[in-house]
């Protein structure tokens, strides 16, 4: 139980998909000009990864594997990913409308997030078991969405500043964004991993 | 210069047909591309791993039957009947952004041989400190027994590279694991 | 000479980097050396043109409806074609790329590309926009790498001119370093743009 909070702990803080791994960096810089739609890319991306990463490690496990194709890997997991995220577009739509009207729009530009698909061939590397990928995949998704937020909350008050001319835009989001990557180093080496 | 021939219509009939044509193709194309690539890939990886056993043990002319302890792999090398010493393939999860795999070499009296880099998940370039010798070397010939295997600033007998104490640290916690391993793997 | 503006436009006016801020995963996380960004660049180079070309070949035969699958497929399967090929005969730098080789599939430039271009224009035009777009992103990573090895490292392509035993900046190869480099290279590039239209 202790090893399942570590790993937590350590997706979130220490290995930042985002400020560590350098995976979902698009949408991170895109998405982040509001707190608001930060928060939906965030769930968004939570719940397509975590469906994603259950889905491909069924895959590689079942099917893959048995029929020793395991280099077909790259090619099945990019259109499980494609059509998952179809499918809850379609599904969300007759079923939820409120929740279609809050994640709909994120939904498409998941297709292409590195950090999706990112996810799910690490997991896959680390040779995880079920439970293994999934919590790793929920504990990375929540690094995503808290870094997005924080981020998007900077970017809000950026936006009261005077900022020089040629810095306006994504080169000082680049710069703070580095800046927060430095802050969460000090989380290096804070606690080991067990698996 | 844009064509004025007509697309193909979506119907069922031409996605499903479309879809499934390139699908095959790819399938084709990529299955032919592993039967032509995965014998040098795999003798790559089989010499890079021999070329690692010979520096890490002592000489010796066979490699015993390989034993998995925790997360490590042992491979005993023998010279004639004699044992000549043991190779400990280990790994680190506490490297910076990745995981860290070495292979250790104990001779027959249980001191380190030598150690060598298998690979570093580490983000790119920050690691490949690690395989400098001033660093690595200073673990050679020591006994586990009577040498602390971590940083100096941690207590230990060995100098960190500069400034990247966390993969110093990455490859000692690696060296470690080994050394638990060949303890446990040789009674 | 068409077919030398479409090539020449990705280096400056359209770079896929400093310009359209796309592909930003590869390019931060492959940069702290010169040589990792180059051989970054040129990987997704290759499928980039490749799939320029097929997807052009390909524009009349795909229903527009299942367009995109169509070409992440053909995407995906060029990308594990250079996958398995690095990995039998490049296996170092196989090793030093690691997980952003099969990332190749989802860098946006390449979707992109094939969306906006090679399925709208000819075989020959499609294949000096991929080449185009894929050196401009190759240079702008070589350049990013080659700052970042400078100052993190004190060397060049690996050519150490700032002796070992002094101390660098170490910041510019870690993760955070990647970031505040870029930030500043695209405002250098925003810069000479301002001056240039004023």
């Amino acid at each position: 139980m202790t090893g399942y909070i570590l790993v937590f702990i350590s997706a979130i803080l220490v290995n930042n998909i985002v400020f560590a791994q350098f995976l979902g960096i698009c949408p991170f810089l895109g998405v982040s000009n509001k707190v608001s739609t930060s928060v939906g890319m965030g769930a968004a991306v939570l719940f397509v990864m975590t469906l994603a990463t259950t889905v491909t490690h069924i895959l590689y496990k079942a099917v893959l594997t048995k029929l020793h194709i395991e280099f077909m890997q790259t090619v099945a997991y990019i259109l499980v990913i494609a059509a998952l995220v179809q499918m809850v577009e379609i599904i969300l739509k007759k079923v939820s409308r409120p929740l279609y009207q809050a994640l709909g729009v994120f939904l498409p530009l998941i297709t292409t997030n590195c950090a999706v698909l990112g996810v799910a061939i690490l997991v896959t590397q680390k040779n995880y078991e079920l439970l293994q990928s999934v919590v790793y995949t929920i504990a990375t998704a929540l690094g995503f969405f808290l870094a997005l937020v924080i981020f998007a909350g900077i970017r809000e008050r950026l936006e009261l500043y005077e900022i020089p001319e040629a810095m306006k835009g994504a080169p000082i989001a680049l710069v703070t964004a580095g800046l927060l990557a430095l802050a969460f180093m000090g989380f290096t080496g804070l606690i080991a991993v067990p698996w | 210069m844009s064509d004025k021939k007509k697309k193909l219509e979506s119907t069922f009939l031409n996605m499903f047909v479309v879809l499934l044509a390139i699908s095959l193709v790819s399938a084709l194309a990529i299955g032919f591309t592993y039967t032509k690539t995965k014998p040098a890939a795999d003798a790559i990886k089989q010499e890079n791993f021999e070329k690692a056993i010979k520096q890490v043990v002592p000489e010796f002319d066979k490699l015993g039957e390989k034993k998995e302890v925790d997360e490590c792999v042992l491979y005993t090398a023998y010279k004639g009947e004699e044992v000549a010493g043991t190779a400990v393939e280990t790994v680190s999860h506490k490297g910076f952004g990745g995981d860290v795999q070495l292979l250790v070499g104990f001779d027959a009296e249980g001191k380190i041989h030598n150690t060598a880099v298998l690979s570093i998940k580490e983000t790119p370039g920050l690691g490949s400190n690690m395989t400098n010798p001033k660093f690595k070397d200073q673990v050679n010939g020591k006994d586990p027994a009577e040498f602390k295997l971590s940083v100096k600033k941690d207590g230990g007998d060995v100098d960190a590279i500069t400034a990247a104490t966390i993969s110093s640290r990455a490859f000692l916690d690696a060296v470690g694991k080994a050394v638990e391993a060949y303890k446990k793997g040789s009674n | 000479m068409r077919v030398w503006n479409e090539f020449i436009k990705g280096f400056i006016k359209e770079n896929p980097t400093f310009v359209l801020l796309l592909g930003m995963c590869p390019t931060l996380g492959t940069t702290t050396s010169a040589i990792n960004g180059m051989s970054m660049g040129l990987a997704a180079t290759v499928v980039l043109i490749c799939s320029n070309a097929v997807i052009s070949l390909l524009k009349n035969v795909i229903p527009d409806k299942v367009r995109i699958p169509g070409f992440i497929v053909v995407i995906a399967s060029f990308v594990t074609v250079v996958d398995l090929s690095m990995q039998a005969y490049l296996p170092d730098l196989y090793e030093t790329l690691g997980l952003f080789i099969p990332l190749i599939v989802v860098n946006c430039i390449i979707l992109g590309r094939a969306e906006a271009f090679a399925s709208k224009n000819g075989v020959l035009l499609s294949i000096a926009d991929g080449l185009g777009i894929g050196l401009g992103f190759t240079m702008s990573l070589t350049i990013l790498g080659s700052v970042r090895e400078i100052l993190g490292n004190g060397s060049v392509f690996g050519f150490q001119f700032i002796p070992e035993n002094i101390d660098k900046v170490l910041l510019f190869i870690m993760p955070p370093g990647a970031f505040i480099a870029l930030g500043f290279l695209i405002a250098l590039v925003n810069h000479i743009k301002n001056r240039k239209a004023a």
